[in-house]
């Protein structure tokens, strides 16, 4: 009896589509059968397997991005019931349904719910996200951190560039030009380590440029957000403690 | 904005506190004299201010310049947000938006404000010592007493909330446990000078500022 009632039980979704990066948006609306402890790529799986509206008429298979299905890589990010998060760790038992998916559209949209998300990476190169230590011979190894340290810089280190915190923040938007709050906590992290602390001005000075850290308006939703639970709104302001002192070191000549 | 917005952003936000913020607490302390020692000690206020050395200097410096730069790149910074508080219903979430709404309520209210008495002064309308009857007759129209209370929440608003993220822009408040006890810092000081302003609007509306105006009045007309 239990197997007959699980069989007839199933998840609607109401998916925002869009054919080509210029075209409008519109709404399709999916009803699937329902299996025990589906996420929702799994669904989106199964309208790929056969793609028909619930009122049956036939359509082109929705497209998403994913990759390592465990949140850890950012590829499958997107706005579900209203919230920017990972498709892969959002469980269909715990959504209300239906469940509504739209693309992160701070993002430019390729197609469905795929974006580009293209201007993060762009902000690790701007802010010199890395530790320089190629030359031309053995340098030798580098200081030791401490293991304090290593404790707290770890989780600024699990940020997977996945664009939640710049969909949830208001300051990122076509008017504002606001790298947004990923790339800042990554300049706390690579200025943490001792070997990345030799080139910390570099990464402190990209970020006292238009459209860098001014542009947080402390609406500290990215904190809240984020999947990961890096603590983005402490990197802010410890950035801003460090911008705030090169900006006077730098006046004063020191 | 072409240019550095780092240098523009950060001094918006130096400006908000010194010397705006300390001019509101100053001008909150002054009108709360005219609800604690009636219009003699709102007088006396008023008195004190215009005895300090350098006025032009001060009103210029201090309050016009700092006042015209941070409402109109104020106004720019507002343009450059977004709302999102329908997706993200968290109070910070809302200071931030009503952060940038009270910004705009704040500029409007202020000009007219300005216009309503110092600029009335310039003009040669009215006097300093006339001041107190000027507010006891714009404190008298159940219209303008509303649009003042709207417009003096606004602004403490906006410089409470203000002084909050002008702690974080500055890399004062880190932590979420520091910004966490500033925000009731910041709070407390809007219940306290939001207090000053309405009570002193409060005690314009009573007889013996009109009476004092109608006395200064007699007093001008015989010298």
């Amino acid at each position: 009896m239990a197997e007959t009632t699980v069989a007839t039980k199933s998840v609607k979704f109401i998916i925002t589509r869009q054919d080509t990066p210029d075209s409008k948006p519109y709404t399709e609306e999916f009803e699937i059968p329902y299996r025990a402890n589906m996420n929702v790529i799994s669904g989106l799986m199964e309208i790929q397997r056969n793609p028909k509206k619930s009122d049956g008429g036939s359509t082109a298979p929705v497209c998403w991005d994913s990759n390592c299905l465990e949140e850890v890589c950012g590829a499958c990010s997107m706005v579900i019931n209203g919230k920017p998060r990972q498709a892969c760790s959002a469980l269909v038992d715990k959504l209300e349904q239906p469940i509504r998916l739209e693309p992160m559209s701070t993002f430019p949209v390729v197609r469905d719910l795929v974006i580009n998300r293209e201007r993060m990476f762009g902000a690790l190169k701007r802010v010199k996200a890395w530790i320089p230590i190629d030359g031309t011979y053995d340098l030798g190894p580098g200081p030791r951190m401490a293991e304090t340290k290593r404790q707290w810089a770890y989780e600024l280190s699990k940020c997977m560039t996945c664009g939640v915190c710049l969909e949830a923040c208001p300051n990122v938007n076509d008017r504002n030009s606001f790298i947004g709050p990923a790339a800042i906590s990554q300049v706390r992290l690579f200025n943490a380590h001792p070997t990345g602390d030799m080139n910390k001005e570099e990464r402190l000075d990209a970020l006292m440029t238009d459209g860098g850290i001014e542009g947080c308006g402390n609406s500290q939703n990215c904190v809240r957000a984020c999947p990961k639970g890096i603590p983005l709104t402490t990197s802010i302001a410890a950035i801003n403690k460090d911008t705030t002192k090169h900006l006077f070191k730098k006046w004063l000549g020191m | 904005m072409k240019g550095n917005s780092y240098f523009s952003r950060k001094l918006h936000s130096l400006l908000g506190i010194i010397p705006l913020g300390g001019f509101i607490v100053v001008h909150g302390l002054t009108n709360y004299q005219a609800f604690e020692r009636g219009p003699e000690g709102f007088s006396n206020g008023v008195h004190f201010i215009n005895s300090l050395p350098l006025i032009p200097l001060l009103e210029i410096f201090g309050i016009y310049l700092p006042l015209l730069f941070h409402g109109i790149y104020g106004l720019y910074v507002a343009y450059q947000s977004n709302t999102n508080t329908g997706r993200f219903k968290y109070g910070r979430n809302w200071a931030f938006t009503a952060q940038r709404v009270t910004g705009v309520i704040t500029f409007v209210f202020v000009f007219w404000h300005v216009y309503q008495t110092r600029m009335q002064v310039y003009f040669g309308n009215i006097t300093h010592e006339e001041l107190g009857s000027t507010m006891n007759q714009i404190a008298s129209s159940p219209t303008y007493f509303v649009l003042y209370v709207i417009g003096v929440l606004a602004a403490v608003f906006h410089f409470s909330n203000g002084l909050w993220a002008f702690l974080i822009s500055w890399g004062i408040t880190i932590g979420p446990k520091a910004q966490r006890i500033s925000s009731y810092i910041c709070m407390g000081v809007f219940v306290i000078v939001s207090a000053l302003f309405i009570l002193s609007l409060v005690a314009f509306r009573g007889d013996e500022f009109a009476e004092a105006a109608s006395a200064a009045l007699a007093l001008t007309n015989i010298g």
